[in-house]
């Protein structure tokens, strides 16, 4: 094929997937990095990429240690209850403790962040989230990235990670291609910080036909965060630790500013509040230490989403759905009506164009809850992500080796999703991940550990001649057939994306089988995912968009099968609401207070899965110092 | 909800191609215009409507759940700073103007260029602290907070 080698070389810091986390890691990357060359592949265009592409209307993860709100501890506090006891406390930490400076950063930038009148400290959400208008927060964040790196690459799809020769797990740069060229990418690299997003579309969403991009996450967010990693043979952790969300029906917008600012409700279709009657139940599930009401409603402690989401699947298999958010009370107020709707317009425009279509006025009549179909990532109300160094001066042994935020492969650094262990980043934790990550890329260099890389002529062309592989693959085989898309030869990347999205739901928990899953169908699983893989040799694009379309979907089958190892190896049901092992039906915390990783052999294709401490961050003295 | 595009508004300029996060605004190669190749992977992010120069783009919600008859409209402006937003329901009910600012500052101007920044020391390179730290990460003048600063320890096990 005619395609063009585009070579980049010399690089000393690689982002790939330049959402807000890869905008953290190239800014700071100069300050650490001042001579140093620091590139971006970002899969779409920078200015509008990622989770935060159409905007924010808060920011979640704030601390407000400078108005005396919140330190880092109360942080891991928080983050750890909600996620059942099971996080990367050094990490969320050593975020949390940063985090703040990210976000005065994007104020002075010009970022509209509210300001309560009377304090004059950020507008509260709730406890943890600021009111912004951040219908360009992408935008303003992207110009900060592009400031700092030499250069840019836009809609460049990075299909997998160079390897060093010269010594063994060792990054050495990345390749992939150009969505409107065609060419090919390499970008020889010091190091690769991964960026990338989670995945969306891994499993068949409720939407059926034009609606399944109605989906929660971005569909553009395809699990290349994890495709790339796992690809290069990197652990990861907390794989099963999907999410599943409740949020406006079919449209999917946010309840946050709803339940925390404008102080609306659910209730039951007969009007009756439900949550609490499921609570005794669930108590004997999971155990007063993750569950106590009680606790919650004299304290902050919240009780945790994946908890309240099985009330809201518990009471609508009882038959009194649907579930709806009260919302004829608050906005009486127009002020706090007005909120509602900007809240929409600055991060899910889908929702407003929704309720105008059906003619929902929030004010008149209270709009129906849903649960979503999972979603894997790792910078929301859930963990799944690379196994990661913490830093130095909060991590146990073994958290620690060497560098923040390194994957176990080495010179290759994650932020945001690519993270393991870390929830609750959300869009500021991201950038700040990548800023840390920026640090000790720079650092790692500086060490002297980048030296003598080598990349071989041959490895460039055996990934060369992969990447192309579904466009020949179609060339070869489309004429067998008069016209259509049945073809005895290939599948296209639709008709892969159906299968995985059929196959996650049945056998790994999804909507249509109420999140249930067990060991034998998740071993069924696993047998027709390795199927799937061989099928995906043979997937046939007919263009370079279906080719993007193709490296997507195997970066998702990549995902997907770590999500069903993990959660065949996790035996017990930990975040009841998000799935439940019907052969292990409670929280089994002699056996499994634990982390899971999982490597996947480069060559081979096996998985191995073992248990990591967990550690947690105690007082030392009774009481918690300021 | 998927997006499409006015025939008679479209001129074919590419800004929604070159913006859209899921690659999905094309050119049609026999009307010389822009369309949605692939509405079922549109996000209805708005990103392309608010790229558009002439307003060409507009969205119609997705067939599987919404009804026809309905319009959410925009327009961005980087230089005033501000975006405006009208709803108008399907059943004509309900007609919204909404105002929000995009930025507080002229566009890019306000973002240091970290390369001309002083140098950091060596002794900034050996601690935790990121640039401009440890400027708005404390209340007070002090340094990075720390394990030890705050009185904690890292345990294994269940209990904490």
């Amino acid at each position: 094929m005619a395609y063009k080698t585009i070579v980049e070389d010399n690089i000393d810091i690689l982002v790939a997937g330049a959402g807000l986390g890869g905008c953290g890691a190239a800014w700071e990357a100069r300050y650490w990095g001042q001579n140093k060359k620091i590139v971006i592949a970002e899969k779409a265009n920078i200015d509008r990429s990622g989770a935060v592409a159409q905007g924010l209307y808060a920011i979640n993860c704030y601390m407000g240690t400078r108005f005396g709100e919140n330190n880092p501890e109360d942080h891991v506090r928080y983050a750890r209850i909600d996620l059942m006891g099971i996080v990367r406390e050094d990490l969320l930490f050593d975020m949390a403790r940063h985090v703040d400076s990210a976000v005065h950063q994007f104020e002075e930038w010009g970022l509209p962040i509210m300001r309560n009148p009377k304090t004059g400290a950020y507008q509260r959400e709730g406890r943890w989230q600021i009111m912004i208008h951040g219908e360009s927060y992408k935008p303003i964040v992207a110009e900060a990235a592009k400031k700092s790196a030499d250069k840019v690459y836009n809609r460049i799809c990075v299909t997998h990670l160079l390897m060093d020769e010269s010594k063994e797990n060792r990054v050495a740069g990345a390749v992939g291609f150009n969505v409107r060229t065609g060419d090919y990418h390499v970008f020889k690299s010091k190091t690769v910080i991964v960026g990338a997003g989670g995945a969306s579309n891994i499993y068949k969403p409720r939407s059926v036909g034009e609606g399944a991009g109605r989906v929660w996450y971005a569909p553009w967010s395809s699990g290349s965060a994890y495709g790339l990693l796992i690809g290069a043979g990197a652990k990861m952790t907390q794989m099963e630790n999907r999410i599943v969300l409740a949020r406006f029906k079919d449209g999917y917008g946010p309840v946050g500013a709803y339940f925390l600012h404008l102080k609306t409700y659910t209730q039951n279709c007969l009007g009756e509040e439900y949550e609490s009657k499921w609570w005794p139940q669930l108590q004997e599930m999971v155990g007063k230490e993750y569950l106590d009401p009680e606790a919650s409603h004299r304290t902050h402690r919240p009780i945790p989403t994946c908890l309240r989401n099985h009330a809201l699947i518990s009471e609508v298999n009882a038959g009194r759905g649907p579930i709806h958010m009260v919302t004829m009370e608050a906005f009486q107020d127009p002020h706090l009506e007005e909120i509602g709707w900007h809240n929409f317009l600055g991060m899910t425009v889908g929702q407003a164009v929704l309720w105008a279509a059906t003619d929902v006025d929030p004010k008149y009549e209270n709009p129906e809850l849903t649960t979503s179909e999972p979603y894997v990532m790792g910078s929301h109300a859930t963990g799944c992500g690379a196994w990661c160094s913490g830093p130095e001066d909060v991590s146990p042994p073994e958290y620690f080796w060497g560098y923040n935020r390194m994957t176990t492969v080495e010179g290759l650094f994650g932020a945001g999703d690519a993270v393991g262990g870390t929830p609750h980043a959300f869009s500021s934790g991201s950038f700040t991940e990548g800023r840390l990550a920026a640090k000790a890329a720079c650092k790692y260099i500086d060490d002297g550990k980048a030296e003598g890389i080598v990349v071989s002529q041959q490895q460039l062309e055996e990934r060369r001649k992969e990447i192309y592989k579904p466009l020949e693959h179609y060339r070869i085989y489309r004429n067998e057939i008069t016209a259509g898309s049945v073809n005895p030869n290939y599948i296209n990347p639709r008709q892969a994306l159906d299968r995985l999205q059929k196959l996650m739901d049945e056998y790994a928990g999804g909507v249509t089988v109420n999140y249930m899953t067990n060991e034998k169908l998740l071993q069924i699983g696993l047998k027709k995912m390795k199927i799937l893989e061989e099928d995906l040799e043979k997937i046939g694009a007919e263009n370079i968009h279906e080719l993007l379309r193709a490296w997507e979907v195997k970066h998702r089958h990549l995902t997907s099968e770590a999500v069903m190892q993990h959660t065949l190896f996790r035996k017990e049901t930990r975040w009841p609401g998000y799935y439940y092992r019907g052969d292990a039906l409670k929280v089994d915390d002699k056996n499994w207070h634990v982390l899971t990783v999982s490597r996947r052999d480069p060559t081979t294709g096996e998985y191995t899965m073992e248990k990591a401490p967990c550690y947690h961050i105690v007082d030392t003295a009774e009481e918690s110092a300021a | 909800m998927p997006t499409f595009v006015y025939m008679t508004r479209c001129d074919g300029c590419g800004h929604c191609v070159d913006i859209c996060p899921s690659d999905i605004m094309h050119i049609d190669k026999v009307t010389r215009r822009a369309y949605n190749i692939e509405p079922n992977m549109c996000w209805e992010c708005y990103s392309c409507v608010k790229a558009c120069p002439h307003q060409a783009i507009d969205v119609r919600g997705y067939a599987d759940f919404a009804p026809l008859g309905h319009s959410v409209r925009v327009k961005r402006d980087e230089e005033k700073g501000v975006i405006a937003w009208r709803i108008k329901f399907r059943n004509g009910k309900k007609d919204m103007d909404l105002l929000a600012p995009i930025t507080t500052k002229p566009w890019g101007t306000c973002i240091p260029q970290l390369g001309d920044a002083s140098a950091p020391t060596q002794e900034q390179r050996d601690s935790q602290l990121l640039f401009n730290e440890p400027k708005y990460i404390r209340m007070d003048e002090g340094d990075i907070h720390t394990l030890e600063s705050n009185g904690l320890t890292m345990k294994e096990g269940v209990y904490y």
